[in-house]
């Protein structure tokens, strides 16, 4: 019986699996056990192997493509084409792949090929009347919505943090797979990598976020703020003000026209939380906001507001934590 | 050079009205509408990119008939034209069917590179313009920090963001390039571009005009549907502390080990 849930593999920049893609295999495993489905995953790379192992440890089955043409070239486009390839034409084929920018690339393209709908950005997934029904965040947060499949199967990006990765009981088998047949779709070549400092993983799958506005005042504020999420073992965010100031690159920004992120800590310093910020960052699990002025938007959201000067709070907060930890 | 600028209307974020209607589509009586933020960092990048090579830029947008009032604004920040994909039918479209639209009418259009916004404020997880690309054929180019075209050789160059750095890829032209906010901060139409915006052309076409089968895209074949809705849970109140650095810095490590996540 061919598999009727499948998990595309992401991989971070040294081909170890990307954590997203372990709490979507997880996803992939609950579904199927609650449908009755098979399922199984996919990586594509020059180098799969390690990606594939290691997903191997979350789903009883991984289809493991080495294709040679993914080194030096953009990932999305020719991973979708394999995936195309492989999951054939069912239209109750259910495809599970991570929420993130690559993601995002890879259900367009699948789509488009394969003709199966998508649901973007899930914050929740669970098995309804023959398909996944998904829940999801429209409007900014203001409304939430569950959808489903009319021919029950689709696509559907899961974001970060949604559900925690769970290893599988026994370990998956591996099926190595050489990809023929040419690619249709135009290969994008990678001319050059350039490392900017700033975030060494996705800021999208960080559990702890510890952000900085235009109260931080400057790049020199930024180290603090840094201190504090190393302290935390987060990642640095900002808000677009920050980013527009030349502070902090794009690439750390939260909020509407930046990421969206759903960490388990949001730790907002110097920012007043304006509409376009709290898009990004309202579904955090806990807000901790440190600001000058108490009636600034973002006290009626966070859960703990310390009205005071962030530049003798955050010393004082990197002192208490270092005593914490010994 | 010739540009399309994809563009979608959006109900206004910042008017926070937005709601779905009784069928669970959107109510766009309830909300004024906008151009899409993230589409106005494209029409932003189309412009600067004709000032140096010359050229057009169009902007093409499927959307309900209202939707060409929306189109005057990025047309007054100095587009050329606009094209617009109107059709009864296309109500409650899924990303397929406006993929699919898209595709159609990019085919009657000549460009060198068409540019779409990264994703739309009403929800859209930005998945159509690969999809576009994907259907055309054409090199996908995402996250784009830059946008280098060389006319001489027919191709572009562009810094895609990554989570660490970027990354420098090229494709021929024409290519469809996903633009960021780091291209550049979106022009305020000037009174004179407000003014010529007026007498702008903007074409209205039907699924007909595009020879796309209407039973073949919109609400009646819609791939996905939304069954429920409901309002997100309110967060707890808000625990306020005023007082030293000292107690401040106290209050937050007692909050956090008090929730577990320290």
């Amino acid at each position: 019986m061919a598999a009727t849930i499948w998990v595309i593999g992401e991989m971070n920049g040294d081909g170890s699996l990307a954590r997203m893609s372990a709490e979507t295999a997880t996803l992939g495993r609950s579904l199927a056990s609650a449908g009755g489905s098979d399922v199984a995953g996919i990586v594509v790379a020059a180098d799969p192997v390690a990606a594939a192992t290691e997903l191997a440890r979350y789903l009883p089955r991984v289809v493991s493509i080495a294709d040679g043409e993914a080194a030096g070239h953009v990932w999305a486009s020719i991973a979708a084409e394999r995936v195309a390839a492989l999951i054939g034409s069912d239209p109750a084929t259910v495809v599970l792949v991570g929420a993130g920018p690559d993601g995002r690339d890879v259900a367009g393209a699948l789509s488009a090929l394969t003709r199966l709908g998508v649901l973007v950005n899930a914050t929740g997934v669970t098995w309804a009347d023959g398909g996944p029904s998904v829940e999801m965040s429209v409007f900014g947060g203001k409304l939430i919505t569950t959808s489903g499949f009319t021919a029950k199967g689709g696509i559907i990006t899961l974001r970060p943090n949604t559900i925690a990765a769970e290893l599988a009981g026994t370990v998956g088998s591996i099926e190595a797979i050489v990809p023929t047949g040419d690619l249709v779709l135009p290969k994008i070549a990678i001319l050059d990598q350039v490392t900017e400092a700033g975030a060494a993983a996705p800021i999208e799958e960080a559990r702890v976020i510890v952000s900085g506005g235009r109260g931080v005042g400057g790049a020199a504020g930024f180290e603090l703020v840094a201190l504090v999420a190393a302290a935390l073992s987060g990642a640095v965010g900002a808000t677009r003000a920050a980013v527009d100031a030349g502070w902090i690159p794009y690439a750390q920004q939260i909020g509407q026209t930046g990421k969206i992120v759903k960490p388990e800590l949001y730790l907002a310093l110097g920012i007043s939380g304006a509409i376009q910020h709290k898009v990004g960052m309202q579904t955090a699990g806990t807000i901790v906001a440190i600001n000058r002025d108490p009636d600034a938007p973002i006290a009626e959201f966070a859960d703990l507001i310390v009205v005071g000067d962030l530049f003798e709070v955050v010393p004082a907060l990197l002192l208490a934590l270092q005593a914490r930890a010994g | 050079m010739h540009i399309v600028v994809l563009t979608k209307p959006v109900p206004d974020p910042a008017a926070a009205a937005e709601r779905l209607g009784p069928d669970h589509r959107l109510d766009r009586a309830a909300s004024p509408a906008v151009v899409n933020a993230n589409d106005e960092y494209a029409l932003e990048a189309a412009l600067k990119l004709i000032e140096v090579a010359g050229g057009e830029i169009t902007l093409l947008s499927m959307a309900p008939t209202g939707g060409a009032d929306t189109m005057r604004k990025a047309l007054a920040m100095g587009a050329t034209r606009g094209v617009q994909v109107s059709d009864r039918v296309l109500a409650g479209s899924d990303t397929r069917s406006t993929v699919t639209v898209l595709a159609a009418a990019l085919g009657d259009l000549a460009y060198d590179l068409v540019l779409a916004g990264a994703d739309t404020s009403d929800g859209g997880g930005g998945v159509v313009p690969a999809g576009v690309a994907a259907l055309l054929r054409l090199p996908y180019l995402s996250n784009a920090a830059r946008i280098e075209p060389d006319a001489a050789s027919g191709r572009v160059t562009v810094r895609r963001i990554t989570p660490t750095g970027y990354d420098v890829i090229e494709a021929p032209m024409p290519a469809l390039i996903v633009c960021t906010q780091a291209l550049g901060e979106p022009r305020y139409p000037s009174l004179k571009g407000i003014m010529a915006a007026r007498s702008k052309e903007i074409v209205v076409r039907s699924l007909a005009d595009l020879g796309t089968d209407s039973a073949s895209v919109g609400g009646a074949v819609a791939s996905t549907a939304v069954m429920e809705t409901r309002r997100p849970p309110a967060r707890g109140a808000t625990t306020v502390v005023r007082g030293s650095a000292h107690e401040g810095a106290a209050a937050i490590v007692d909050f956090l080990v008090a929730r577990r996540i320290i």
